[in-house]
């Protein structure tokens, strides 16, 4: 139980480092190759909660995470990635050091925020809730930070894994309904982010959502 | 007084400051191989030392008494900081002399000694890889500490020495925090020693330099010295390294049985260490010197990071 425990906890720091290594990384291909790792970890951490505590649809939301986040997400993105001829660097807003930074600061945010929270929880894993909010938080940074839509959409599908995490870890799961609802919910958004992303290109010639501030015809 | 202790103490000093020059050899060996060139042979830095003892010692005319002092003060400092450092035993007379942040200021003190005296001279590449080698380091340091601080915060104490006898001697646990430490350690060791991803050890470009550059004007003796002290600090960090992260094996006050033991232990861990050195600096490319603070700061970060886990998720429960 308690080498469980451990694991799961050393999973959710590395978790926290893919998520701090999603925020510094500058190329298109490497983020989508971050966002499967980040799958294989939310996999992991699952797989063991569930033998740890004995929950078995824990192994289905293992198997749906598996299936959705690690293999169909990643291989949908890179194909919208080599159809949109994207490549080289992703410009950010603010320099690298200066998000690390700001990153920092928002993690002590999610560890005080949940302290008093996890100490009601009564799970084997309440310890690891700090690290889900933190996920959460540098997500919707990188979403903040990055100017093309691409890295936007999978900031918003890390986001996702991070309350994924936040949801095991404190309550151990959802139940199976919701999980089915969300992990389809992000399946056809990212089916319509990727036709949207086409049209954003046909219309502006490049997906800089800077020219989408502009609502009026030129 | 109680010889014992102080001889094995002299000993374990001899032999690190002997075994040093073996570790540059045996990592530019593993390099060799990896890039398919015939190595230049394990004892190669030796022979270099040898020579550069018998060649003359050339100085500007205008080097002031710092400049000839430097090379002693740099080996002299790198000495004492491997007696600090515990290699094949804990609990060694010199050990509770220095904990780990005089440690850190022992480093810097060599340090600031190498960048006045590449300034001393007043050449441009003397000042270019002091300013260099001082902004890495301002970048370095604070990393480093935050590294030491998580060992210290599970064994409630930053004297060397006490942190490896509890790391060594505790129930098996992942520490979250240490493999945080760990990576932002190695990063930092690259950097401090002049390894590839800030500094190319092999490099005869002196735009791209910085350690070199900073003895560029040292010849004979001198230049033996400060070789001999590099090689030392590469000692000293691999030491740091297993000590904190890799700690079993040592052995312990009085024990005198385990010592052969320890030593294997630690030529072994030296030997793989190495290779991966070897292996991390075939693999990586050299940064911009613009790009250093960024892969520092990264450093620095992964070591809060480690910290902030180790709060949240305590000691391992």
């Amino acid at each position: 139980m308690i080498v469980t425990a451990q694991a799961i906890n050393f999973i959710a720091a590395l978790l926290l480092l893919v998520a701090f290594a999603m925020l510094s990384q500058r190329r298109i291909r490497a983020l989508v190759n971050l966002f499967a790792v980040q799958g294989v970890l939310l996999t992991a951490s699952t797989l063991l909660t569930a033998s740890g505590t004995g929950q078995t649809h824990l192994y289905y939301s293992a198997a749906l995470t598996l299936i959705l986040k690690v293999f169909v997400l990643p291989l949908i993105l890179h194909r919208l990635v080599r159809r949109l001829q994207l490549t080289g660097d992703v410009e950010m807003l603010i320099n690298t050091a200066t998000t690390m930074l700001v990153g920092i600061v928002l993690v002590i945010v999610a560890f005080n925020l949940a302290l008093p929270i996890s100490e009601f929880a009564g799970t084997i894993t309440r310890g690891t809730l700090g690290i889900a909010l933190a996920c959460v938080l540098l997500a919707f940074l990188m979403m903040i930070t990055r100017r093309k839509a691409v890295a936007q959409v999978i900031g918003f599908l890390s986001m996702e894994n991070g309350l994924f995490f936040a949801a095991t870890s404190i309550t151990y799961g959802m139940p199976m309904v919701v999980e089915l609802g969300i992990g389809l919910d992000v399946l056809v958004g990212t089916f319509v982010f990727g036709v949207f992303f086409f049209r954003i290109r046909e219309t502006f010639d490049s997906l800089d959502i800077h020219h989408l501030e502009r609502l009026r015809e030129r | 007084m109680p010889i014992l202790p102080f001889a094995s103490q002299f000993l374990e000093t001899l032999l690190a400051v002997l075994a040093a020059p073996l570790l540059i050899g045996w990592v530019n060996q593993c390099r060799a191989w990896l890039q398919n060139r015939s190595a230049p042979g394990l004892l190669q830095p030796y022979r270099v030392i040898r020579k550069l003892f018998r060649k003359e010692s050339v100085l500007a005319q205008n080097a002031s008494p710092l400049f000839r002092l430097t090379p002693y003060v740099v080996f002299g400092s790198m000495i004492l900081a491997v007696s600090i450092v515990p290699l094949v035993a804990t609990g060694l007379p010199l050990s509770p002399v220095a904990d780990v942040i005089a440690l850190v200021g022992l480093l810097a003190f060599a340090r600031v000694f190498m960048a006045l005296a590449a300034m001393d001279v007043g050449t441009a590449f003397g000042s270019l890889g002091a300013r260099r080698e001082m902004l890495v380091a301002a970048l370095a340091e604070p990393a480093l500490l935050m590294v030491f601080f998580m060992p210290s915060l599970i064994a409630q104490s930053t004297s060397l020495t006490t942190i490896v006898e509890t790391l060594a001697h505790r129930p098996f646990a992942l520490y979250p925090s240490l493999a945080f430490a760990a990576v932002a350690f190695v990063m930092v060791l690259l950097a401090e020693n002049a390894r590839i991803p800030i500094d190319n050890p092999a490099t005869h470009l002196e735009l791209t330099m910085i350690h070199e550059a900073m003895i560029l004007e040292y010849s004979g003796r001198h230049l033996a010295l400060m070789e001999w002290a590099h090689a030392l600090k590469l000692v000293i960090y691999f030491t740091i390294g297993i000590a904190l992260f890799l700690p079993w094996g040592i052995a312990e006050a009085g024990n005198w049985i385990a010592i052969p033991l320890a030593i294997v232990a630690l030529a072994v861990k030296l030997a793989v260490g190495g290779a991966a050195l070897a292996v991390l600096e075939s693999v990586s490319v050299k940064l911009r010197i613009f790009r250093a603070p960024e892969f520092l700061a990264t450093a620095f970060l992964l070591a809060v990071l480690g910290m902030l886990t180790h709060v949240l998720l305590g000691a391992g429960t």
